[in-house]
């Protein structure tokens, strides 16, 4: 009966996105990018990382197509002489890395405390639910900021650069559990209460295991429609912090620290490096929302309003 | 003159794979002071005739032919505007679930006061007197401390009442009740049909009572019209339908109500086999034959006319084998 | 319904507590109040003098009580590098992010509020559809992205608006305002549209949402079959459902908002708080930036408490439920 139920839905997913072009484009032009950020090292001309291949000789030139261009340099160069393109590529593969690493450590923290709540129930639950409220009503980007700009001062500059990445996906995903939580939390309460639950009881079965094996395929859809969301929100949070100074350096950047590189030159003419890898961003976020939205429809899930 | 007449109604709900006719060839009339039921089970379009007549069919339906005429007007053809006139001032409706039926947000009071006002020049002062005059008949006790009061304040039942109360505050012609006592208790749903009862005597005020429970419309009603998949397919005086209904549907429905039954083995209840289709997939022929224990072929291949049965000028059926008797059939 | 106000309360003090915990906490590891105070040329004994004075040698918990004790006076440590308490620097910077929150969210109401509820009433017009539209890639765009924009586009090309600073302000006892200026009016217009843009699409989207579940609802049908007019039913049945989630939903977004202030402000060199954080964090002035957590935080908890006590007032289940 499930897996006729989860055939039927599967093909309707399919069909639905068949008919959907907005859906199509937008998942194709996503999977170009996961695709370029995964092969980056591949794909991209240059290693920007490789400080001996740069030249500060070679700054701030132009795209290739304009005056001043050079062939070598597809979309010119940014502020140290690195070749935007191949910037643009590892960037966009430090980016998604933090941004997919931190759904991950929300959504795992907020489905273990989810089922926790639900299951215990009672006092537990009450003062698990009482935090969530209270870090759902903080920014989440605010908690972010403040967060890594006292780990910066705690550190210094250097050191909070070597450990970047991971440090931004713990600060990053660790405001944003109750999302996940509240949302587990209630398809477990919806369950428990059924009475195929009951009746397994009462025959002597491991509820439980029963429970389990039920809500997970039901968390599954809302799961999915928050995790697109969140991911296009990590991403933008960590553009934010980098743009900040608070995330990527510019040594190794994310498109957040290159837009914030190139943010300086955009008046005196270079506009070159802040535009393209703003783009980059833009049509990434749009994409991914645009797919969560579509999703969202699709699936219908009950999401934890409020 | 008839104080509702409905004809040839036709009511479609306009699909992506193509028109769905859901209400064919409705016709039917409401006298003054008269009490009709309309029967049938969900989906016969019971409802969608009751909104029809104040031209409130949810989208993505419409009236696509026939015409509805009140007081020999037509009101299918009226604009938004003139029909505000209409409903909830000559025709007020009674919803089925009273628990969803009020605004949660606004008081009692507010939402009696501004139906009155949207229907007459009254000040506040002079509707809230009309609002506790008309909660005191429908037995709402202290009315005035009430109206300040919102409705999840309120029981089930008590709810009903204030809908009631509200339909009465305009001195309607006409009352459409829609499921009025499917969602209370069975001990309020007997009060709040002897109140209905009570007030359309008194108030004179016609009556078109929709709902699944031929009990009800046996106890409540004059008339009765039963339909099944969008059709009217037997009307006749309630006595003549319940003493003796012509309709293999009809008898189903009655062989189903307790106490009423007609076969061999006293006090068994008895069920129409199969369920009432999907507008989507409708048989040819009489949309009820599949279920029809006295199926014949023509049943499948033409479908029946609503006759006159002879002898009984208030009396209709859809059925071909309606007058030779289809019991031995 | 005071039953209800009191456990917000407590729960916002709980909540308070905890925050200057964690200011506290990176104050005791990263502060050194000494160099804050007297700078870095005196002598090992005189500083450990100093210590002794300040009650740096005594126990954790008894520092964070005397931190509480003194932040409730408003004491909220001294700036090292403004030479003056950190409260007061960030009460002088407090005017300019209040205002430029105080205008986007004036903008944000009366915008998203009409063009939510026209693209619910009528979904499939153009111009629902194209607000949709819009609000998606508004969505998408990073707010300092939109700022370099506007920056570009208005300031830089057209030359039509400034591009940074405050512009002329008043003093109106004690509160620097840009609002009665048409110079600081002026200032106002390119941050406050990019503060906006990032919460303009969600709060279009939500009201829309929020009133399309409303509309379908039997209340609103029972509304038309009493023969309410368009106007009554849309704007006070149908509306005043759809304020509820909106309360609570656009309380806690009007407060993110602040967050978003400091990306605003550092593009348009705004002299908020939101810059003075940033700058802070630059100096390593550890004072100021946990006055800064504990002002923020203290915002955040008035807001939120407000917003509950708010809802529970305009939702007349909640006020029985706990009268």
């Amino acid at each position: 009966m499930q897996t006729k139920r989860q055939k039927i839905k599967d093909s309707y997913l399919l069909y639905s996105f068949r008919r959907d072009k907005v859906a199509i484009v937008s998942a194709t032009i996503l999977a170009l990018f996961l695709f370029a950020a995964l092969f980056a090292p591949m794909l991209a001309p240059y290693d920007p990382y490789d400080v001996t291949s740069i030249d500060i000789m070679d700054a701030e030139i132009p795209p290739s197509w304009m005056e001043g261009g050079e062939s070598r340099f597809f979309l010119g160069t940014d502020i140290m002489g690195r070749d935007l393109l191949s910037t643009m590529l590892y960037g966009l593969r430090i980016s998604v890395a933090i941004g997919i690493g931190a759904v991950f450590l929300q959504a795992f923290i907020g489905i273990a405390i989810g089922l926790a709540s639900g299951y215990l129930g009672g006092r537990v639950d009450a003062v698990l639910m009482r935090i969530a409220d209270v870090q759902l009503s903080f920014s989440t980007l605010m908690v972010a900021i403040i967060v890594s700009a006292i780990v910066q001062v705690a550190f210094g500059v250097g050191r909070y650069e070597q450990i970047a990445v991971p440090l931004l996906i713990v600060i990053i995903g660790i405001a944003e559990w109750p999302q996940y939580a509240r949302t587990v939390r209630a398809s477990v309460l919806g369950e428990k209460n059924k009475e195929y639950v009951e009746a397994a009881r009462v025959i002597g079965l491991d509820s439980k295991r029963i429970m389990f094996s039920h809500i997970l395929p039901n968390t599954l859809s809302p799961v999915l429609v928050i995790s697109t969301v969140q991911v296009a929100n990590a991403v933008m949070s960590e553009a934010a912090l980098s743009f900040l100074g608070l995330g990527m350096p510019v040594s190794m950047p994310s498109i957040g620290s290159l837009i914030n590189a190139g943010f300086e030159y955009i008046f005196s003419g270079a506009w070159w490096i802040t535009f393209f890898p703003a783009m980059l961003l833009i049509v990434f976020i749009l994409v991914i929302n645009l797919l969560g939205d579509w999703l969202r429809d699709v699936l219908n899930p009950k999401l934890y309003k409020g | 003159m008839q104080l509702l007449e409905v004809k040839n109604l036709e009511v479609s709900f306009a699909l992506r794979q193509g028109d769905l006719v859901a209400l064919n060839d409705i016709s039917f009339s409401l006298g003054k002071k008269e009490r009709l039921g309309v029967v049938g089970e969900s989906g016969a379009g019971k409802s969608v005739t009751g909104f029809a007549v104040i031209n409130l069919i949810s989208k993505p339906g419409k009236i696509t032919n026939g015409e509805i005429l009140f007081e020999g007007k037509r009101l299918d053809t009226l604009s938004e505007k003139e029909m505000r006139t209409i409903r909830g001032n000559r025709i007020s409706m009674i919803f089925q679930d009273p628990m969803m039926t009020l605004n949660p947000v606004l008081t009692i009071g507010t939402q009696m006061v501004e139906t009155l006002q949207a229907h007459r020049k009254i000040s506040q002062k002079e509707a809230e007197a009309v609002a506790v005059k008309k909660l005191e008949r429908v037995h709402i006790p202290s009315p005035a401390r009430r109206l300040s009061q919102y409705p999840h304040e309120f029981s089930g039942g008590m709810r009903q009442r204030i809908i009631i109360a509200i339909a009465l505050l305009t001195d309607p012609s006409i009352i459409i009740a829609d499921e009025p006592t499917t969602a209370l208790d069975v001990t309020i749903q007997a009060e709040i049909m002897d109140l209905l009862q009570e007030l359309c005597n008194s108030e004179d005020m016609g009556l078109m009572l929709i709902t699944h429970d031929l009990g009800v419309v046996a106890e409540v009603t004059e008339r009765v019209l039963v339909m099944y998949a969008g059709k009217i397919i037997e009307t006749a005086k309630t006595s003549d339908l319940v003493s003796n209904p012509l309709h293999p549907y009809t008898r189903g429905l009655m062989n189903a109500l307790p106490g009423h039954g007609t076969c061999d083995t006293a006090n068994r209840l008895q069920q129409i086999p199969g369920t009432m289709p999907n507008l989507t997939e409708i048989a040819p022929g009489c949309s009820f034959h599949p279920r029809c224990e006295h199926c014949q072929d023509i049943c499948s291949s033409e479908v029946p006319q609503l006759r006159k049965i002879s002898g009984n000028d208030s009396r209709f059926v859809s059925c071909h084998f309606a007058e030779e008797g289809w019991q031995n059939g | 319904m005071f039953a209800f106000i009191v456990r917000r309360i407590i729960q916002a003090t709980v909540v308070m507590l905890v925050i200057g915990f964690i200011g506290f906490s990176v104050k005791h590891q990263l502060g050194d109040p000494v160099r804050d105070l007297v700078g870095i040329s005196v002598s090992v004994e005189e500083r450990e003098a100093l210590r002794e004075q300040l009650g740096l040698n005594d126990s954790f918990f008894e520092q964070y009580g005397r931190f509480v004790s003194n932040a409730v006076r408003g004491d909220l440590g001294y700036s090292y590098f403004f030479k003056k308490p950190a409260l007061d620097v960030i009460l002088s910077k407090a005017p300019a992010t209040i205002e430029l929150v105080f205008v986007s969210s004036m903008l944000i109401l009366l915008l998203s509020v009409p063009m939510g509820l026209y693209s619910a009433i009528y979904p499939k017009r153009f111009f629902s559809r194209l607000a949709m539209g819009v609000s998606i890639v508004g969505v998408s765009i990073p707010v300092f992205l939109t700022a370099i924009v506007l920056i570009y586009v208005f300031a830089v090309q057209l030359h039509w608006l400034p591009s940074y600073g405050r512009g002329d302000t008043v003093n109106i006892l004690g509160w620097e305002s840009g609002l009665f200026t048409i110079d600081g009016l002026r200032h106002l217009v390119l941050p406050s549209i990019a503060l906006s843009s990032i919460m303009l699409p969600l709060f279009i989207r939500l009201i829309r949402a929020e009133m399309m579940e409303v509309l379908e609802t039997e209340y609103i049908k029972y509304a038309w079959a009493k023969g309410l007019t368009r106007k009554r039913v849309w704007l006070v049945h149908a509306f005043k459902n759809t304020l509820l989630p909106v309360i609570t939903v656009g309380g806690v977004q009007l407060g993110i908002l602040i967050a978003f202030t400091i990306l605003t402000e550092t593009v348009f060199q705004w002299q908020g708080m939101g810059f003075m954080f940033l700058e802070a964090v630059e100096r390593s002035d550890t004072a100021l930036l946990v006055a800064y957590l504990v002002v923020v935080g203290a915002l955040f908890v008035v807001v939120n408490t407000v917003v509950d006590i708010v809802y529970g007032l305009v939702n007349p289940t909640v006020t029985i439920a706990s009268r």
